[in-house]
Parts: C-alpha cells; sequence; structure tokens
C-alpha cells in the first residue's frame, strides 16, 4: 500500500476558487497530489470536478487560491505551459480532431522531426507504439473520424502518454472503454505510479475507484468534503459523502424488471434476419409494449451496429422490419421518428446538443421538431415538461435558463436524453445513457426509465454496465463479434452468468437460437 | 473480474479500397477537381482540335501565376476555417505602391521586399483583429480590403507604367525547349514554387499541421497545447505575403499597375480554391487541390475565349462549378459524418 505520509507533494492546490456568471463553480478547494500515487477525485455531476482539473492546467484562470508545483508557485496560461511543467492532460470531453490521421492526434505538437521536418514513417511507429501500450492495435494512418468514441477515447489517453510528465491527469476516461482496455489503462497506470509520476483520476465508476486509487478527495457543490486514504472510506461513506444522503434503494427499479410482459399482441418492433455486411451478422429482436430489453456485449460487438440499423442511420441490407405488425421501411432516421422510434446515441457531441442554448430550449426542441415548425409548443406547456424532467433526472444546476454549454459532462447527457424523452415516443433506443453520470443520478435515469416501461414504453437498453442492464431490463440480448449469440431472461441470472455468457465460458442457458 | 476484450478494429474487415478511404478520404475531392479538369481538357480539345497544344498550357500557367500564388495564401487561411477578403485589394495596393517607388528609382532589390512586407502588414492587421478583438474573419478581411483599395487610389489615380528590366524580366524571359514546344516564365517558377513550398510547410512542418488541427476543431486544439494564436496569426500572415508576391508577379505580367487591378480576385482565388477541394469549414484541403483548381478556372477561361464568347461566360461557369463542388462537399462531409 501507499507510503502516504512519505510520498513528496508534487502539485499543491490551495483554497481555489472559480467563479462563472452565476455560478461558483469552486470555492476553496485544495488538492494534494503526490508522486507515486493514484489520487482519485470524486463528486456528483457538476461538483467541479473537471473545472478543477482545467484550473489547475490553466484552461481557467483561477479567481482565488494558489497553484504550487514543484514548490514553486504557478499560473499557467494553457495546456502548453502546464505540458511544459510536466502536467499532461487528458479533458472529459475527448479532445481530438477528427480531421486528421490517428496517429497525427497522438503525437500532435511532439511528432518525430527531422533535418527535412516532420517524419512521417517515424511519427506512425511512435503513435503505434504508444497506442500499443494500451493494447490497440490499428491503422495509424487511418482518419480518427473513421473510428469509435472508445478508440477516440484510447487516442486521447495515448496522446497524454507520449510526454514524459511527472503528473498525469485523466478526466473520465474509462467512460467509454470496456472491461480488457480499463484492464490495460490500469496497468499502464500502475506502472507510471510505481515510477512516481503523480495521477489524478476521476471516474463516476466505483469498482474502478477501488480498484486503482491510493487516496480519494470528495467534492460536493464546488466545495470541498475531504481527502481520505482508500481504506478510510468504504463506498457506502463514500457514496453518502458525495452526494450528501444516503442512496436510494434500488430495489424499486429491480421489481419493475420482474414485471410480467403481456407478448399477445403485435410487439412495437419486430425485427427479423437483420444485418448488413462486413458490420452485423442478421439479426432477430423483438420490443413489447412497455418491456425493457438490454443489448449486453462488449465494444465492437454490434451493439450500436443492430439499434443503428434498427433506427435507419446506418442502412440494413438484409431482413425486415415490422412496427405493430406493419412491414416498415426503415432506411433513414425521419423514417424512424415518423413512427415515433427515437434514439439516444452514445456520442452526445455529434448528437447535437446545441450548446448555445439553454436547457429548456435543448429539450424543447425534439417536440418542437416532432410537431414541425407551424404548431408552436405553447410557453406553459414547455414550462411544465422542462420542470418535469429536469426534477426526473436531477438535471443542476435545475435552472432552465442555463446554457447547456455550461453545464458538466453528466448533465449534458440528462438533458440529452429528457430531449428524446419528452418526444413521447412508442419505442426509445438508449445507447450508454448513463455514461459519464454518477451513482446518484444513474439510479434517478433508471428510476425514470423503468417508471415510463410501466406505463408502456418499449425501451432498448444498451449499457456496459452489466449490473445495470440485468437491474432494468427484462430480457437481455446478448451480442458477440457482430452477432446475436443468444438471449436471456434477467431475473435468474447475475452478473457473473452474464459475463461468462458474454465470454462464452461456459455452455449456453436456455437460449432459443444460438447463431443468427 | 474477467478479462476479456473484442478484437478493436479487424484487419482484414477493411478491403483495399476501404483502407484506402479510410486514410484518405480528404483527397477525394481534389480527384474530383483533377477529374474535372481533365474532362475539359478533352471536351476542348474535341470540340476545338488545337486546345490542347503545348502553347496553350503554356500561356495557363504564366497567365494565372498571380492566381497560383493568392490560392495558397488563400488555402491557409481556409484550411483555420477563415477567410481573406482582402487579396484582390492588397494585391493592387502593394503593385500600385511597388510601381510608384520604382518610377522614382527606388531599386527593384528594395521594392520587392517592401511590397511583401506590406503584404503580410495587412495578413498580419486582419489576423490581429481575427484572433484578438474577435471580428469575423469575413469582416476583418472586408476592412482590410476597403482600406487596401482606398490606399491603391491615394498612391495614384491612373496606372503607372513600370519600367525596370529586372521586373519586365520576370515576364518576357522564356525558357524554353525547341521552338513551339512549352515554355516557362520567371513568374511561372515562382508560382510553382510558391505551391510547392507551401505543399511541403502544410505537410511536414508543425506550423502546418497545427493549421489542419485549428480548422478541425479549434478548441481541441487549444487543449492539446498547440500554438493555436501564433499559428492563426500567421495564417494570414502568409495569406497578406502571398498577396504582396502576387502584387509583384501581377506587376510584371502586365507591364503596368493599375488601382482598380484585382476587382473581384479575391473571389475568383476562393471559388479555385474551393472547386479544388478545401472545405470551407476547414481543416480538410490542399494546395495542390487549389491549383488544380485555378487551372480549372484559367482553363475555362481560355476555352471561353476560344469559342469567342464573352468572357461573362468564364463567371457563370465558375460559379456552376462552384455550386457544383460546394454540394458534392457538402454530400461527401455528411457521408464521413454517418461513418
Ligand atoms: N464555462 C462555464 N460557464 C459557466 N458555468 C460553468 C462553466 N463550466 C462549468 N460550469 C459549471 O460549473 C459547475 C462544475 O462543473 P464541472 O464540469 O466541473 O463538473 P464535474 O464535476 O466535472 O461534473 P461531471 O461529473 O458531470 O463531469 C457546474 O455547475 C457547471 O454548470
Ligand atoms: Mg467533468
Amino acid at each position: 500500500m501507499s507510503t502516504a505520509k512519505e510520498a513528496r507533494a508534487i502539485v499543491e492546490m490551495r483554497g481555489i476558487t472559480i467563479e462563472f456568471p452565476g455560478v461558483k463553480a469552486l470555492d476553496g478547494v485544495d488538492l494534494t497530489l503526490r508522486g507515486g500515487e493514484v489520487h482519485t477525485l470524486m463528486g456528483e455531476n457538476g461538483a467541479g470536478k473537471s473545472t478543477l482539473i482545467k484550473a489547475l492546467t490553466g484552461v481557467y484562470a483561477i479567481d482565488g487560491g494558489s497553484i504550487i508545483v514543484e514548490g514553486t508557485p504557478r499560473e499557467f496560461r494553457g495546456t502548453a505551459d502546464a505540458q511544459l511543467a510536466g502536467i499532461s492532460t487528458v479533458y472529459q470531453e475527448v479532445n481530438l480532431c477528427t480531421n486528421l490521421s490517428v496517429g497525427e492526434n497522438v503525437m500532435l505538437g511532439h511528432e518525430v522531426r527531422g533535418p527535412l521536418g516532420i517524419n512521417w514513417a517515424a511519427t506512425h511507429r511512435e503513435a503505434a507504439r504508444h497506442l500499443e501500450n494500451l493494447g490497440v492495435r490499428l491503422d495509424t494512418r487511418s482518419m480518427l473520424s473513421a473510428h469509435s468514441i472508445a478508440v477516440q477515447q484510447l487516442v486521447a489517453i495515448s496522446r497524454a502518454m507520449v510526454t514524459d510528465s511527472r503528473v498525469l491527469v485523466l478526466d473520465e476516461p474509462t467512460s467509454s472503454l470496456d472491461r480488457g482496455e480499463v484492464d490495460q489503462l490500469f496497468g499502464v497506470i500502475r506502472g507510471l505510479r510505481d515510477r512516481g509520476v503523480a495521477i489524478l483520476f476521476v471516474t463516476h465508476f466505483l469498482d474502478q475507484v477501488y480498484e486503482i486509487s491510493d487516496r480519494l478527495t470528495v467534492l460536493r457543490n464546488g466545495t470541498l468534503v475531504g481527502e481520505y486514504p482508500v481504506e478510510d472510506l468504504p463506498r457506502g461513506q463514500l457514496i453518502s459523502k458525495m452526494i450528501g444522503r444516503e442512496l436510494d434503494e434500488l430495489d424499486a427499479i429491480s421489481q419493475s424488471a420482474a414485471r410480467a410482459i403481456d407478448r399477445t399482441s403485435d410487439p412495437v418492433i419486430r425485427a427479423t434476419g437483420v444485418g448488413r455486411r462486413g458490420v452485423l451478422h442478421p439479426a432477430d429482436v423483438e420490443v413489447y409494449d412497455g418491456e425493457v430489453v438490454g443489448l449486453a456485449g462488449l465494444l465492437g460487438s454490434g451493439r450500436t451496429e443492430l439499434v443503428r440499423l434498427l433506427y435507419g442511420a446506418d442502412r440494413a441490407d438484409a431482413g425486415r422490419v415490422e412496427v405493430r405488425g406493419r412491414t416498415a421501411r426503415i432506411t433513414n432516421p425521419r423514417h424512424a421518428i415518423d413512427r415515433r422510434i427515437a434514439f439516444s446515441s452514445e456520442d452526445r457531441r455529434a448528437e447535437g446538443l446545441v450548446g448555445d442554448l439553454t436547457v429548456a430550449e435543448n429539450i424543447v426542441l425534439g417536440i418542437q421538431a416532432k410537431r414541425g415548425a407551424l404548431r408552436k409548443v405553447r410557453k406553459s406547456e414547455q414550462d411544465t415538461i422542462v420542470e418535469e424532467y429536469i426534477q426526473a433526472l436531477g438535471v443542476r444546476p435545475a435552472n432552465p435558463n442555463a446554457l447547456v454549454r455550461n453545464l458538466s459532462g453528466g448533465n449534458q447527457q440528462k438533458v440529452l436524453l429528457a430531449r428524446w424523452l419528452a418526444t413521447a415516443p412508442q419505442l426509445i433506443i438508449l445507447d450508454e445513457p448513463t455514461r459519464g453520470i454518477d451513482v446518484g443520478a444513474k439510479a434517478d435515469i433508471q428510476r425514470k426509465v423503468a417508471e415510463l416501461s410501466e406505463q408502456g414504453l418499449a425501451v432498448v437498453f444498451i449499457s456496459s454496465e452489466l449490473e445495470e442492464v440485468i437491474r432494468i431490463a427484462q430480457r437481455i440480448v446478448v451480442m458477440r463479434d457482430r452477432r446475436k449469440i443468444g438471449e436471456l431472461t434477467s431475473h435468474d441470472i447475475g452478473v457473473d452468468d452474464l459475463v461468462a455468457f458474454i465470454a462464452d465460458e461456459q455452455p449456453q442457458p436456455d437460449s432459443p437460437e444460438s447463431a443468427a | 473480474m474477467t478479462s476479456v476484450q473484442a478484437p478493436l478494429e479487424k484487419a482484414d474487415a477493411f478491403g483495399p479500397l476501404k483502407r484506402f478511404v479510410s486514410r484518405r478520404a480528404s483527397w477525394i475531392p481534389v480527384f474530383a477537381a483533377l477529374a474535372l479538369l481533365i474532362l475539359i481538357f478533352i471536351a476542348g480539345q474535341a470540340y476545338f482540335g488545337n486546345f490542347l497544344t503545348p502553347r496553350v498550357i503554356s500561356a495557363l500557367l504564366l497567365d494565372n501565376a498571380y492566381l497560383f500564388i493568392l490560392a495558397v495564401g488563400m488555402t491557409f487561411v481556409i484550411l483555420t476555417g477563415g477567410i481573406d477578403l482582402s487579396v484582390g485589394a492588397v494585391m493592387a495596393f502593394t503593385g500600385m505602391f511597388g510601381a510608384s517607388l520604382l518610377r522614382d528609382g527606388v531599386p527593384s532589390g528594395i521594392v520587392v521586399p517592401v511590397m511583401l512586407l506590406l503584404g503580410a502588414a495587412f495578413g498580419l492587421a486582419i489576423g490581429v483583429l481575427v484572433q484578438y478583438f474577435d471580428v469575423q474573419p469575413f469582416i476583418a478581411s472586408l476592412a482590410a480590403m476597403f482600406a487596401a483599395r482606398g490606399l491603391a487610389f491615394m498612391v495614384s489615380l491612373d496606372s503607372i507604367k513600370v519600367e525596370t528590366p529586372e521586373i519586365l524580366w520576370l515576364q518576357s524571359t522564356r525558357i524554353q525547349g525547341a521552338p513551339g514546344s512549352f515554355y516557362i516564365t520567371p513568374t511561372g517558377i515562382i508560382a510553382l514554387l510558391v505551391v510547392l513550398v507551401a505543399a511541403l510547410v502544410l505537410a511536414y512542418t508543425r506550423f502546418g499541421r497545427t493549421i489542419y488541427a485549428i480548422g478541425g476543431n479549434e478548441q481541441s486544439a487549444r487543449l492539446m497545447g498547440l500554438p493555436v494564436v501564433r499559428s492563426k496569426l500567421l495564417a494570414y500572415v502568409v495569406s497578406g505575403v502571398c498577396a504582396g508576391l502576387a502584387g509583384v508577379v501581377f506587376t510584371a505580367y502586365t507591364g503596368a499597375s493599375y488601382p482598380l487591378n484585382g476587382m473581384g480576385t479575391e473571389l475568383d482565388t476562393i471559388a479555385a480554391v474551393v472547386i479544388g477541394g478545401t472545405l470551407l469549414l476547414g481543416g480538410s484541403g490542399f494546395v495542390v487541390g487549389s491549383m488544380i483548381g485555378v487551372f480549372v478556372y484559367g482553363t475555362i477561361k481560355t476555352a471561353i475565349s476560344f469559342m469567342g464568347a464573352d468572357q461573362s461566360w468564364t463567371r457563370i461557369s465558375v460559379g456552376l462549378l462552384l455550386l457544383l463542388f460546394v454540394v458534392v462537399q457538402r454530400i461527401i462531409v455528411a457521408r464521413s459524418d454517418r461513418r
């Protein structure tokens, strides 16, 4: 375990205060990073974690307090400055350039140069080496835009490893990663820690917190709750320190999942043999009224690909889709929306939350788009809907007039979800809806989904967190290697069963069709 | 916990074509422009019979040397996601100022650097407005355009004849093999060199790569710790210097300077750059593409004068092509967004 008392402080932040117009994002927060230690920053969405990181790296100027790096007071004027002082950072919003190649994104600003300028062959070799350290092998000359969010996140992390830094800051680096990739990353982090690097880590996955951290700092509403060695703060206490209360019971959600579903009438959607060459082997899926169908599988197993075909975001080249018993041609998202099918994608930035509009405007946007420009949503009606979802999902600040751009990452995710739910679809497809969302809010979102499904909404729920899938879904479709490998009923399996099934470590349980 | 992992990317799932597309998607518009150019050549040859001759092709480079240079500068600016409307006027002003100095007997060894510096100053002014005063590039460069045009008229309302031998030499010297074969003038060589140097800078220097990064996502570029401010300023300076150099070349080409030179040239330049496959949003494009764009523009002009039709047809056809290419680009961008 860490010999915390002796470890040398590399970064000391004292009494950091940052104010944005109308919000005090940080109020007198302290943070100490020591060499050879993994320090995890915990807090609800909007607690100020990312802001603290941006204060450290000079993205935001601080309004009060001091930052001391290696004994000297510093005030960085930007990431470049911080990098020079040995602090490299992966910010929460993956900050890369999708118009450039993978290798270039890893190496930008650190390209290998010869007498004749950048030596691209060597640069790509370097990039490949850094990616390989994280267990990623891919064509570094391919454009970043051709890759999934998870790959982009790995690229962003590799980028931070290029310079030999004394401090490594990782703001929710694992939000899109699967177990194998997280293991790989943790291996790298441990290696760096043992070499004396100070690591600042942010995540909402409690398992990961206890797996990797030596020390925790908890923030709540922009103030410091405290700093604790990890062994002094068991899970329950950590949660109550973060959210300021005990976490409500999740049993109600599990009960909802155990509910019997009426499968006698036509399903809301029935896909038969839907597939696309090179993307997804033909698969069957049905979702009935009031049912939550979970989609489980590893990253790249075809979960997202399947729902994109259902939604018409990509065009299927095989199979048939019926909506309520009638054959439906869904080759375009427009067709899906017309049939009241909503899709909240895993990529919230591409999805088009409009940063310069307010929370209320973003939520109403979906309803307005559905009604067409001419039938304006009445103001009073808007207010009730917006109010309802801000409450139900716990958007902070609970101010309908806040600009979405200024919300914390997790709160933006909630607004996106609210927008889709507010359109009153008959089927909603949620791809990683709880990514980057804190434990308390995760429960809020699950509760809301359970509640809506009890009222008859059909839901397809994709999540890498298997506990969550099991808790919320009645039925789980399991994907592997871009094919559907089976279906499980959730109430009689546990997480370990599901993991084993996904990994094919045991003969399959009662699955009607094994491979499509 | 079990550590299981799906292979992230399957190498064999990508055919060679897919691999090419995944690597070189941004070159597709350039190839489109090249195909168009070849198409126009073939059509011209089929129609006129004497279109594809060394004389005509050599004249293309000669007549449009200034446009090649302007297009290179414009490419830098557009790659950052900006625009520079001042280039035509700056070319006219530096031309006028240079011509007046030459007339007063200042040696060309001083005049030419002064012209380049003047161009740089205009570029710097636009860059500072954009970067530090948050002025839209469109507005900042529009202001610079008016300023430069006004200054050109202040130098003289009439054209100034240039008789300095070194300047005229740039245009009149023809390096040629056999009579009737291809030839090139020093102005053409300058234009080609500018294209070459710019292509190398964009592909092989950190400054060049930063330009692409800024155009891709300025916020990201900043968080990556790249020198965003400096590079953006420099992009406008490059455009300004190119405008100054175009002033030199154009003065040599016409043997005189006239304050109305280069009216609307900024728009021709932008059209050529866009036809050459550079996205107006920034972050994607190549100077080689811009060069092809200028060739397309010049070839259409030549073809129309072959027909004996009015040159307003050039404008009309370039306008239509521009529309076509912008639509094609939109489709490409939309498709690559959908992956
Ligand atoms: N540029 C800004 N302008 C105004 N308010 C801001 C700005 N950036 C952040 N905030 C506010 O500061 C608070 C802290 O945000 P921050 O992004 O640091 O939260 P976080 O702890 O990282 O949350 P999450 O877990 O969701 O990422 C939030 O209330 C947010 O709305
Ligand atoms: Mg954050």
